[in-house]
């Protein structure tokens, strides 16, 4: 089945099976493999993308039900060589160590704070539920997140 | 972690879906937000010839009011729900459980349709659904059918829907209290499923409990409604007593009580009279 | 030597992180070969059968199957699973990368299917066909080793692996002398390590020039290319294994398994690169599993609480088969089971057996988080016993800081410590009198609070050479390049520690370079000599070690020719910052400057080696013996057991810190871990052997609202172990957390004289616990 869609900004057209996972047309197919498998039952958040503005589990969607949307990636999250300021604070705090849950727990931080643009740290380590890390004890990543939420904050009145 | 193959479709309205199913129902699955679909389809729990994807169907996606009925397409997500301002505003039991449900992910690609067809005896919504007295809208080539939420959850992972039957909408009754209403739930460590939920929608009057509807989730094989606990509320004032008697026998109506390595039979139903207890307490305390 | 410590002691952040925060690291699966073939394995649904028959036929006509491979096909050309640890009469089965003629555990290889994608790989192994006659299952350790039970592995009459005694000291009079014996039955419950990267293997084969590239999340890259390299009977150097990126160990990754040589062998057969990546339910299976003993404890104390002996009688589930280390594990609980006290007498007599499960092994801790856990129960029993503050009898039983090195009953010489100092800033932090009066009201109002303390010791920096199984060294290179910059080569196999950083701090603050100038190359065997890889909270205090000490000899080594350089004595030249300093003339030259001059090597003394690197081997002389206090504060909820934890306080001594940012980091992550195995994680079998947390749907792993914020602080007691004096700190959280929390939520049901619950301390025990 033909499909196109936009990775980072960059449209993909292949021919796939219809039962491929939207994961491995990322990592195998345009070979974006910043975005990892860590279960196979939609719980540890590793495989974390954006999908129209949402964040979701690239594990648990068929490429074909992404079809003409628009994902992005972690790759796709630094702008112009500036790491986005959840990049940021995960680096400023120690808020990884394996490395391997980072890339699903940053996206999944963006779409976090995206809804909650100052999260306590209640709200912060609910908002997380969707991903695991066996490194941190989760403790340096509540940090990263109160990090970018401070320098979101702080960008944004800029602009204003 | 992977699939079966299998024929996929994608119809992009109600009729097409239903002329599908007609055709391939027997040996197809509905796919919805793919949220219990995919990882079963994953682990090969199910492996179907077809899979009709009915997420591109977009007047399945609607919220609305219409008068006193709460009308939700089958496709929406539990995001949507727990995100949408009427809903909180006519009926706060439908996001504050869809909000406890799964991950933000999970969320933003779960539906309420799927969920409610999957009948995952420890799903969340069964209990919001029992609790508001939801219908549950199936249409096939048959014409439509319209299934009262009691009805509707048969057994474990079994509903009312018929393999020829897609669901489409979920109509919910406008509570007459609206905020008198409350789920609370405990999750299963791992997955975050209800190792026991309870929704309760109350309505008060001068401290009178004038109505009242419990559903309860994860303890049964299926989710039921506690009849029992409401019989003994109903026309009652909620002082302490009264509420604890009555939820002592929160698990009176449940046709059995599930097993497993997170929680005993016996525990459930206790965690069912607690949690109907604390349901009850804080939806009257909301009122 | 003296340098100017720029770097070290500071919270530098990791020169790691750009690339992991961005993707664009390289973990096994994320590297592309052309033309790779995938693999998929069809794993035993059986935890004891007997096979009949094997029916590859459909699996190897279906589209996309390269191969079909099942225990025939690799009998006699792929050796066994190796073990590498050793004890008097040990049991050691024969353990075969696919199962030939039984099965014994679920999860266990039985056929490999190598097709095109991993999608095609996949559907042929549902198209295999098993012919089964299964067995009786033995999944209770202790029945294993009862006569009448059924017997595994045939060839030994018994499921009994080993049996290990340890620990020295006059325990009949102990017991003779004691005022009261205090037992308690303890049962620590398997767990799983789950790193986030579940394992994965590519091999790529080269039959012209008879060498292999093996790619594999291992946390020992030279251990495991000797190893394969005996299994696939070809000559180690010319086999290259290469621990990339990896996402996270926790022991699970120590390990050489079936598949590593599996891959290997099938990439000789098909000459193309294989690949095959675990499952996570493969991992929860497949990977080995840790802790996993029961026994009991005695304890022989005077009134006043002086310990006068301790026993431990233990049955340790081996597993189906020993891994590499499974059989030295217990050994390390023997080692430490006189935790952070004189105890003049101990013994433990250690039963290890098999069962129809995954094999046990190294699991962040590996031995000693058993060791604490159970001595820090028993202590709190003993306490209760006495009628004693749980404090107070540990500080009676301390040993002074005058005491070390401190001798132990078990046969250990703990190298420093100030135990009280620990416990009484974790005691100032929490402030322990005011919790205690606090509690007292909350019980008074009927609420369940429980404090609970853990007092630790645990044994790191492994180790002696004499004591591992595969040499307790470590090796490091350090290059300077004719540029100056500096290339660092190191034995140790960071997968999540940092060292990238750490090692970088040590060696531009000895070098007086910019960190960003020093390059920390691991994990890749034909690029770094020889070493044992990452474990035992070894690798700064070894590795690290290594890699001060080469420093020197590169130092010493441009110190001559710096002296040539400028026209002085070398011994009068100072090193600093960076640059060599005549004296008395003042004239100065560069490392980089002297790097050039090395390797140009135009104007070199006569016995001056071109080239500026040195390497050294490091033995240390001893373990280390880092040390701390936890302190736990839970409520439960009385309606449901609900355990909420109120405050968590650790004060860790791991000597010195190199990087404070990153001993926070292990410190967190070790504490989760510990909780998690004190309150959701089990690894559950039913009767017949079934794994029933397959999954992460029912294994929990905690998520970051079932864990606390943790109050941190440290101590700093200097060791002689090493120059550089550091302990290591990777397993310290794990060891301490576990008991702490797990002494807490008894505290907070003292009202119902609760002596004890086995962990996990699931809501519905304590429940239980209540209404009983």
């Amino acid at each position: 089945m033909n499909i196109s869609l936009s990775i980072n900004g960059i449209k993909h057209e292949a021919d796939v099976e219809p039962r491929l996972l939207l994961v491995h047309f990322i990592r195998d197919l345009v070979g974006l493999t910043g975005t990892h498998i860590g279960c196979e039952t939609s719980i540890c958040g590793a495989c974390t993308v954006f999908l129209d503005g949402k964040p979701v589990k690239s594990c648990t969607i068929l490429a074909v039900q992404a079809d003409g949307t628009e994902i992005t990636t972690i790759e796709g999250l630094a702008k112009n060589g500036q790491f986005h300021p959840v990049q940021e604070g995960f680096w400023e705090c120690h808020g990884l160590q394996c490395g391997f849950c980072t890339t699903g727990m940053i996206m999944a931080v963006c779409g976090l704070l995206q809804e909650n643009p100052q999260p306590t740290e209640e709200q912060i380590r609910h908002g997380l539920e969707g991903n695991l890390c066996r490194c941190t004890g989760y403790q340096h990543i509540v940090d990263s997140v109160q990090y970018a939420a401070n320098k979101l904050k702080t960008q944004s009145a800029k602009a204003d | 972690m992977i699939p079966n193959n299998f024929e996929y479709f994608a119809p992009t309205s109600i009729d097409e879906a239903v002329k599908l199913l007609e055709k391939h129902g027997d040996d197809c699955k509905i796919l919805s937000g793919g949220h219990s679909l995919i990882p079963a389809l994953k682990l090969r729990l199910a492996a179907p010839a077809v899979v009709l994807d009915i997420g591109r169907i977009k007047e399945l996606k609607q919220i609305k009011i219409d008068g006193n009925t709460i009308r939700i397409g089958a496709n929406a997500t539990h995001s949507e729900i727990a995100n949408s301002a009427e809903l909180k505003q006519h009926c706060p039991l439908l996001g504050e459980t869809a909000a406890q449900i799964g991950d933000q992910q999970v969320r933003n690609r779960g539906t309420l349709g799927g969920s409610l067809t999957h009948a995952d005896p420890a799903a969340d919504w069964p209990a919001a659904m029992l609790a508001l007295n939801a219908e549950i809208v199936v249409r096939s080539g048959k014409g439509e059918r319209v299934i009262k939420a009691a009805d509707f959850f048969v057994d474990i992972m079994t509903s009312a829907v018929q393999p020829h039957e897609i669901v489409t909408e979920i109509r919910v009754p406008k509570p007459a209290q609206p905020n008198a209403a409350v789920y609370l739930k405990v999750p299963q460590s791992a997955s975050g499923y209800a190792v026991v939920g309870v929704a309760a929608q109350l309505k008060i009057n001068n401290g009178q409990c004038e109505d009242v509807s419990i559903g309860v989730t994860g303890l049964a094989p299926k989710a039921f409604r506690a009849k029992s606990v409401e019989d003994a509320l109903r026309g009652k004032a909620l002082d302490e007593g009264t509420v604890s008697a009555a939820t002592a026998k929160a698990d009176a109506d449940a046709s059995d009580a599930m097993e497993d390595i997170h929680a005993s039979g016996d525990y459930r139903r206790h965690l069912a009279r607690v949690y109907a207890k604390r349901a009850v307490q804080t939806a009257a305390s909301r009122a | 030597m003296s340098f100017l410590a720029k770097y070290i002691g500071q919270k530098v952040k990791r020169t790691e992180d750009p690339r992991l925060i961005q993707g664009l690291g390289h973990y096994v699966d994320d590297i592309k070969l052309a033309d790779t073939l995938h693999v998929a394995i069809l794993r035993s649904p059986y935890a004891h059968a007997k096979i009949n028959s094997i029916n590859v036929e459909g699996a190897k006509q279906a589209p996309g199957v390269m191969a079909v491979y099942t225990g025939n096909d690799v009998e006699g050309k792929v050796g066994y699973v190796p073990c590498a640890a050793a004890l008097p009469e040990l049991k050691v089965p024969k353990y075969p990368v696919l199962a030939q003629g039984k099965v014994i555990f679920v999860g266990q290889p039985v056929a490999a299917v190598v097709a095109t994608d991993k999608y095609k790989a996949r559907d042929a192994v549902d198209l295999i066909e098993v012919d089964y006659d299964p067995l009786d299952v033995v999944t209770d350790p202790e029945r294993a080793a009862k006569p009448d039970c059924p017997v595994i592995h045939e060839e030994f009459g018994t499921n009994v692996a080993f049996v290990h005694s340890a620990g020295t000291g006059d325990l009949e009079a102990a017991f003779k002398q004691a005022d009261k014996i205090v037992s308690q039955r303890l049962n620590h419950p398997r767990l799983a390590p789950i790193a986030l990267e579940t394992r994965g293997v590519l091999a790529q084969y080269f039959p012209g020039e008879q060498q292999m590239n093996l790619w594999s999340s291992t946390q020992i890259p030279h251990l495991m290319r000797t190893q394969v390299a005996i299994m696939l009977g070809i000559p180690e150097n010319k086999l290259r294994v290469v621990a990339p990126e990896v996402g996270g160990g926790f022991g699970s990754k120590l390990n050489v398994y079936a598949e590593e040589a599996l891959l290997g062998w099938i990439s000789m057969q098909l000459h193309k690169p294989v690949k095959w990546i675990e499952t996570r339910r493969e991992n929860m299976a497949a990977t080995i599993h840790g802790r996993a003993q029961v026994g009991t404890v005695d304890v022989a104390v005077k009134n006043d609480g002086t310990l006068l002996g301790l026993k431990y009688n233990v049955t340790a589930d081996v597993g189906a088969y020993h891994q590499l280390l499974t059989p030295a594990i217990p050994t390390l609980t023997g080692l430490m089971l006189s935790g952070a006290y004189k105890i003049p007498a101990i013994s433990m007599t250690c039963t290890g057996v098999f069962t129809n499960k995954m094999s046990t092994d190294a699991y962040r801790g590996a031995g000693r988080p058993e060791a604490t856990y159970l001595i820090e129960r028993i202590m709190d029993r003993i306490a209760q016993e006495l009628k004693m503050d749980p404090v107070e009898l540990r500080r009676k039983n301390f040993p002074q800081p005058s005491e070390f090195p401190f001798g132990t009953a078990t046969g250990l010489f703990y190298d420093s410590g100030d135990y009280d100092k620990a416990l009484n800033k974790a005691l100032e932090i929490v402030d322990y009198k005011k919790l205690r009066e606090e509690q007292k009201a909350a019980r008074a109002q009927g609420r369940l609070m429980g404090i609970g303390v853990s007092t630790y010791v645990e044994i790191c920096a492994i180790g002696p050479s004499a004591a591992t199984p595969a040499g307790g060294w470590e090796s490091a290179t350090v290059r300077v390049e004719p540029t100056g910059k500096v290339t660092v080569l190191t034995g140790i196999s960071p997968h999540g520690q940092g060292e990238e950083t750490s090692f970088a701090q040590i060696v531009a603050d000895m070098l007086g370079v910019d960190l960003n100038d020093v390059l920390v190359i691991h994990g890749d065997t034909s690029i770094v000599q020889y070493g044992i890889g990452t474990f035992g909270s070894r690798g700064i205090a070894i590795g690290g070690t290594a890699i001060a000490m080469a420093t020197e000899k590169v130092v010493a080594k441009a110190r001559k020719l710096a002296a040539h350089m400028i026209g002085a004595d070398e011994e009068g030249i100072t090193f600093e910052n960076g640059k060599f300093v005549g004296s008395p003339t003042d004239k100065a030259v560069t490392l980089q400057e002297v790097a050039l001059s090395a390797h140009v090597a135009h104007n070199i003394p006569t016995d001056f080696e071109p080239g500026l690197v040195a390497t050294h081997f490091f033995e240390p002389k001893n373990f280390t013996f880092p040390f701390g206090t936890h302190i736990c504060v839970v409520e439960l909820d009385k309606d449901t057991g609900d355990v909420k934890i109120l405050r968590y306080v650790a004060v860790d001594d791991c000597g010195k810190q190199i990087n404070p940012l990153l001993v926070a980091g292990q410190v967190h992550g070790g504490i989760a871990q510990g909780l998690a195995q004190a309150l959701y994680e089990e690894v559950v079998y039913d009767e017949n052997g079934q794994l029933l947390t397959g999954e992460l749907m029912d294994y929990a792993v905690p998520k970051a609202h079932q864990l606390p914020r943790y109050e941190c602080d440290h101590t700093e007691t200097p060791t002689d172990v090493n120059p550089l004096g550091v302990k290591g700190v990777g397993e310290a959280g794990t060891i301490g957390s576990t008991p702490a929390i797990a002494n807490a939520v008894i505290d907070a049901l003292g009202p119902f004289g609760v002596q004890h619950i086995d962990l996990p301390l699931r809501p519905e025990k304590l429940w239980r616990a209540m209404n009983n």
